[in-house]
This record gives structure tokens, sequence and C-alpha cells, in this order.
């Protein structure tokens, strides 16, 4: 039982006293530290400071004409299918293999080698083997993203199961539950918040991933529009590609996160 | 004597750095059938691997553990366990946590509705039936839990130290309240604690146990009548039964260690 010490309550107290409007701080904060970034770049650009640094406004005018042609928006859509397929993929076996394992240790001794190895070899690294086998088509730019999604992926959900509460498996046990309903009703949601971790690490490791992958002979995508632009020495290109990628990156990132709250709401949060 | 429970000569060990150790060795006890029976000891005298085994959830090594005369063989709603961790399903709300069981024994729904309202009712969490476990203290997960329990209707009531997490007001709270269903609709009940007060003021007997080997020490009788009120816990027939359990829990003499 939690036995409440003076240092805790206080924490507490200072807590519940700080004021309402305090809750937009953050959130101006962050407004104000985003432009002050801005105006830095700006002012680092028209000195010239850095050599061959376009200015927020030459990046600005780029976007526009990259988002008029349309040129933007395919290669968005490209790498975007490319990172939902792979990570979708990779969540849809990381799961239930993550399941399999917490829940037969015959499956984890099985299949624990292969992850331990393959975990500690960068996706990258494996981008060069993927294309000898897989030719420079789809195939293994999809193929490097699944792989980078299933191994954040698969190790959390594994985790999720293992680490379920022996007491609540208990208590369901006592009141007739079976096995498969404690795997359903019990053994399922109590790993939900783990595996949620690991679908949100798994997406930040394919949109990384996704960029590399298109180094490999693509048409399009934000990582051959950044890769052609380099050739071409078009700076202003290279950075509408980057802050697109970052700013799909942060909304994915945003949206797991919501759904993270609204599905482990339940869980008791310091 | 009509048992409800009984355990007949029950072993248990368990391997500790190599070593085993004794849990229980060789526990005999029977529980007439609505009797309410505590059992206190020192920690490491096997109290709540007794209660285990009676839940289906250990199982002797040997020896034997009978409920209604049949040897237990695994977990089952006939009997309901309340654990001192709560073991509340946190995703769940009050109304869906004591639902539980009803949903596992395919109540049909008017049903289950109407068994569910009972029991949330009896423990006095109508205002709390869709709050989640987070939002509850550690008395009201406790009187959930113990919903959840009645909701199923068991005849025996295994309690492992149940009240033993929560302060000393709510757990006089608890215990009273705990009395009061029991003498409404009688249940068997096996209550664990390490408290010799709760002991006394709940049981008609109080097993005691001592520890390594985990065994019963002495079984002493409480003869104060039900309903147990605040009088009786100050009464010094209470006092007298009290400070008995007391030296036989706490003065254990060391028997002869038996090789």
């Amino acid at each position: 039982m939690a036995v409440i010490t003076p240092v805790e309550k206080t924490v507490a107290d200072a807590r519940q006293q700080q004021p309402r409007r305090s809750r937009h701080r953050p959130l101006l904060l962050n407004a104000v530290a985003v432009a002050a970034g801005i105006a830095v770049w700006g002012v680092v650009a028209a000195l010239g400071l850095v050599d061959n640094l376009p200015t927020p406004t030459a990046v600005a005018q780029k976007a526009g004409t990259m988002i008029s042609d349309g040129t933007l928006a395919s290669d968005t859509f490209a790498s975007l299918r490319r990172v939902f397929l792979g990570y979708a993929l990779g969540v849809a076996v990381a799961v239930p293999v993550g399941f399999l394992m917490g829940w037969y240790p015959t499956v984890r001794a099985l299949i624990e080698p292969y992850i331990q190895f393959f975990r500690t070899i960068p996706p990258l690294a494996l981008i060069p083997l993927a294309v000898v086998l897989l030719g420079i088509g789809e195939v293994p730019k999809i193929a490097v993203i699944f792989l980078a999604s299933f191994m954040s992926c698969v190790l959390s959900s594994f985790q999720g199961v293992i680490d379920v509460d022996k007491t609540l498996i208990n208590a369901a046990r006592v009141l007739g539950a079976s096995d498969r309903t404690i795997f359903a009703k019990v053994v399922v949601p109590a790993s939900t918040p783990f595996i949620l971790v690991g679908m949100r690490i798994g997406l930040g490791a394919s949109w990384a991933t996704v960029v590399a992958a298109e180094l490999i002979g693509a048409q399009e995508g934000l990582g051959y529009r950044m890769q052609k632009a380099s050739t071409w020495f078009e700076m202003d290109a290279i950075f509408v590609s980057l802050i697109t990628i970052g700013l799909l990156g942060l909304v994915m990132d945003r949206l797991l996160l919501l759904a993270e709250r609204r599905l482990t709401g339940w869980q008791e949060r310091r | 004597m009509n048992s409800k429970i009984t355990f007949r000569d029950v072993v248990k060990t368990f391997p500790l750095k190599g070593a085993a150790f004794t849990a229980l060795g060789g526990v005999s006890l029977e529980i007439a059938d609505q009797e309410f029976v505590t059992v206190v000891g020192p920690s490491g005298c096997g109290k709540s691997t007794l209660m285990s085994m009676a839940a289906g959830l250990q199982e002797p090594d040997s020896g034997s553990v009978l409920v209604d005369g049949t040897p237990v063989s695994g977990p089952g709603p006939d009997r309901g366990v309340i654990f001192q961790q709560y073991a509340l399903f946190p995703w769940l709300t009050v109304r869906q946590n004591v639902e539980f069981g009803l949903k596992l024994a395919s109540v049909p729904p008017a049903e289950r509705r109407r068994r569910t309202d009972q029991a949330i009712d009896l423990v006095g969490l109508s205002d709390f039936a869709d709050a989640l476990p987070k939002t509850l203290s550690g008395g009201m997960k406790q009187r959930c839990a113990i919903a959840r329990a009645y909701a199923v209707d068991p005849q025996v009531l295994l309690m492992d130290e149940p009240f033993g997490a929560l302060d000393a007001l709510t757990r006089v709270q608890l215990q009273d309240q705990l009395l009061a269903t029991w003498s409404q609709e009688k249940r068997t009940v096996l209550f664990i604690t390490h408290d010799v007060d709760e002991a006394v003021y709940l049981a008609s007997r109080v097993v005691v146990m001592a520890a390594r080997p985990g065994r019963i020490h002495r079984v002493i009788d409480v003869d104060l009548p039900y309903p147990r009120t605040e009088e009786i816990r100050l009464s010094p027939e209470f006092r007298r039964i009290r400070n008995e359990v007391w030296t036989s829990v706490y003065h254990q003499e060391v028997p002869p260690q038996a090789a």
C-alpha cells in the first residue's frame, strides 16, 4: 500500500495548486520556440554564415511550386504508401508472434534467438542485401520497413504478455475462466499499453527507414526527391522534403498517442 | 460434523535456493458448512498456501483437499476468492468487474444485470458503478472485489488477507460489513489474516499456525455470539480470547524439530 510521505504530499499539493491557465502555457512556449528557431535560421541564412543554406522564404516558395505542380503530393503519397504497407504488415505479424512467444515457452525458445540476433542489425544495414535478394522495385523497400516495425513491435508485445499481473490471471481463473478466455479477456487488454508503445516506436523506425529505402532506385517519394535534389544542388527542395518528413512523422505519432490515451486511459498514471 | 472444506495431511514444499522449503508439513483441518474460520500465524507459516489449495490454484504434494467431499481439481466459481491486492481488472468499470464471473457463467443479460446491481448495492458502491478502479480508494477497490466474488454466489468464500492493506478505520468498517452479509446469506468462510483482533472478531474458530514447517499450532474456539458488535469488541471476554490467540501466535514454544 502506498504510504504518502511528506515529500510526495507536497508535490501533489503543488500540482493541484497550479493555476488553470498554465495548461495552455506549454503550447504557447512550443509556438515561441518554433518561431524563434525559424528566425535564427533566417538570420543565419541571410548573413550567409553557412554556405548554401537556403532562406526560409526560399524554402517556402519552393514548397509552393512543389505543391502546385503536384510533386510534393505524389512524393508524399508514395512514401506514405510504403510506410503504411510495411508498417501495417510489421505490426500485423509482430503482435501475434509476440503473443505466442509470451504465452507458449516453446514458441519463445524457438523464435527468440532470431529476434535477438536481427534486433542488433539496423534495418538500414539490410538495404544492400534486400536489393540483391529482392531487386529494386517496391518489395525491398517495403520489406525493410516491415522488418524495422516488426522488430520494434514484437518484443514489446512479448514483454506485455509476460508482464501481465499473475493475480489478475488467478482472479479470472477462480471466476471460472478457461485459458482461452483468460487470453482474450485478461492478457490482451493487460498488454495493450505495451503493444501501443511498441507501435509508436515501430512507426518512428518505419518512417526513418523509408527515406533510406527510397535511395534504392525509386521513381518518386520524399527520400528519392532529396536524393535527386542533392545531385542538382537544389537545397530548397531538400529542405521541403525534410520538413515534410518531420511534420508527417509528428502527425502520425500524435495520432497514435491519441489512440493510446483512449485505449489505455484505465491505467493508473503517476 | 458436516464438513464443507477438508484438509487431510496436506504437505507442500517449494524449492528455495536449492533446498526444499516446507510450506505445509502435514496439515489437517475440517471446516463445517456455513462456518466462519480465520487463520492467523507468522509469515511463512503457509496460511496463504492453504487458501490457495482450497481455491484450486495450487496442488498439495501429498494429502488431499476436499470441498463437499470431492477433491479439488482446479479453480471454480463455487469458491469465491478475494485477494489482498484486490486484483480488479483495471480496464473494466466496477460494474463490468462484478459482471465478469456472471458473463463467464453465461447468465442471461436481465438476470446478470439484476445480480450485478444487487452485489454492487450490497457493498455500497452503487454511486460508483461506472467508475474505473483507478479512481477508487483501497477500501472501495476491495469492496468491488468482494462484490465480484458475491455476484457468482459461491458457497465458499476464501479470503487471503483481504483487509491487510487498508487503514484501521476502513478495516473495521469492512469487517462489520462482511459479517452483516455473512449473517444474511450464510457461506463457509476461510479468512486468512495476520491481525489477531480481526481473527477473533470475525470467526467462530481461530486456527493459529506455526512456521518451519507450516503446521497448525492451536485451534481456539471463539465463544462469542453473533452478531458481533462494538460492545463485544470491547468486552472483557473478547479481550480474554484475543490475549489467548495473541499468546499462541507470538509465543509459540519451539517444538523439537522432527527430522
